[in-house]
C-alpha cells in the first residue's frame, strides 16, 4: 500500500515536472496541492493497488515495448502494401484465442497489444478467451503461433 | 547537423503524411466495418509516430519535446481502447464481418 502511494506520488510528480516549466515557488506549492488531492481521490476510489500501479511489470516493460514497436513497424507495412496493392489482397478473419496470462492485467496488456497492432483488432475479451478480427489470415495464424502470449506471460512473474 | 536533422525530419513528415493518407485511401477501398478499423490503425500508430518523431526533431532537447512524447504515449494507450470499444459496439448491434477467402499472397 505504501510502496503503491509512493509509486503514484512520484510518478504524478515526474509528470507535473514534465508538463509544467514553470518553476517558481508558489506553483510547486499548487503542484503539491492537487498531487495530494489526486493520491486523496485515487485512495477513495480504492485504486492504489497492483492493478493501477504495476510496479512489478516496470523493469522489463520496455523490453516488451521494444519488441511491440517492431513488430507494430512490420505490420503496418503488410498493412499498407495490401492497401496500396490493386487486387486488394486481404482476408478477413475471426479466431478465438486463449489468453494464458495469470491475472486480469495480463489478459488487459495481451488484448491491448493485439489491438495496437495494425491488421489484428481485439472484439470481445471473456475471462481468458479473446475474439480477434484480424484482415488477413497470416496475420491471425502469426498470433495463434503465440509469441505475443509468451512474451506477455512472462512479464508477468 | 543542422541540415542532417532538417532533411531528417522531411523524412519523417513526408512518410508520415504519406501513412496518414494510407489509413485515408485504406478507409475508402476496404470493403467493411472491420477491415476499416484496421485502415484506420495504421494512421494511429505509425503515422502518429513518424509526425510527431519529426517534429520533436525540430524541438531539439527541450520540454516540447518530453511533451511531444507523452502525446504519442497518450495516443497509443487511447486508440486501441477506442478501436476496441468501436469493433464491440459493432458486433454487439449485429453488424456482421465480412469473412474472405484464402491469402493469395
Amino acid at each position: 500500500m505504501i510502496k503503491h502511494i509512493v509509486y503514484l506520488a512520484s510518478a504524478l510528480g515526474l509528470f507535473w515536472l514534465m508538463l509544467s516549466g514553470h518553476y517558481t515557488g508558489f506553483m510547486f506549492g499548487c503542484a503539491t496541492a492537487s498531487i495530494a488531492l489526486t493520491l486523496f481521490i485515487a485512495w477513495r476510489m480504492d485504486v492504489v493497488d497492483d492493478e493501477a500501479e504495476p510496479i512489478h511489470l516496470t523493469g522489463q516493460i520496455f523490453h516488451y515495448w521494444l519488441w511491440l514497436a517492431m513488430e507494430v513497424a512490420k505490420a503496418n507495412l503488410d498493412v499498407c502494401r495490401r492497401i496500396w496493392s490493386p487486387k486488394l489482397d486481404i482476408s478477413p478473419t475471426m479466431i478465438c484465442l486463449t489468453a494464458n496470462q495469470k491475472t486480469p492485467l495480463g489478459v488487459m496488456l495481451y488484448a491491448n497489444s493485439i489491438t495496437v497492432t495494425p491488421g489484428t483488432v481485439c472484439v470481445n475479451v471473456e475471462g481468458d478467451k479473446l475474439e480477434v478480427h484480424a484482415l488477413t489470415w497470416s496475420a491471425a495464424e502469426d498470433l495463434l503461433d503465440g509469441e505475443m502470449d509468451r512474451r506477455v506471460c512472462r512479464l508477468e512473474i | 547537423m543542422n541540415l542532417l536533422i532538417d532533411s531528417l525530419t522531411m523524412v519523417c513528415l513526408a512518410l508520415g503524411c504519406f501513412l496518414g493518407l494510407t489509413g485515408g485511401i485504406g478507409i475508402y477501398r476496404l470493403p467493411d466495418f472491420f477491415t476499416r478499423l484496421h485502415a484506420s490503425s495504421v494512421t494511429d500508430s505509425a503515422c502518429a509516430f513518424l509526425i510527431l518523431f519529426g517534429l520533436a526533431l525540430q524541438a531539439g532537447w527541450s520540454l516540447v519535446t518530453i511533451k511531444l512524447g507523452l502525446v504519442f504515449f497518450f495516443l497509443v494507450l487511447s486508440s486501441p481502447t477506442a478501436s476496441h470499444a468501436l469493433a464491440k459496439t459493432a458486433l454487439n448491434s449485429n453488424q456482421q464481418p465480412l469473412l474472405g477467402r484464402e491469402d493469395k499472397r
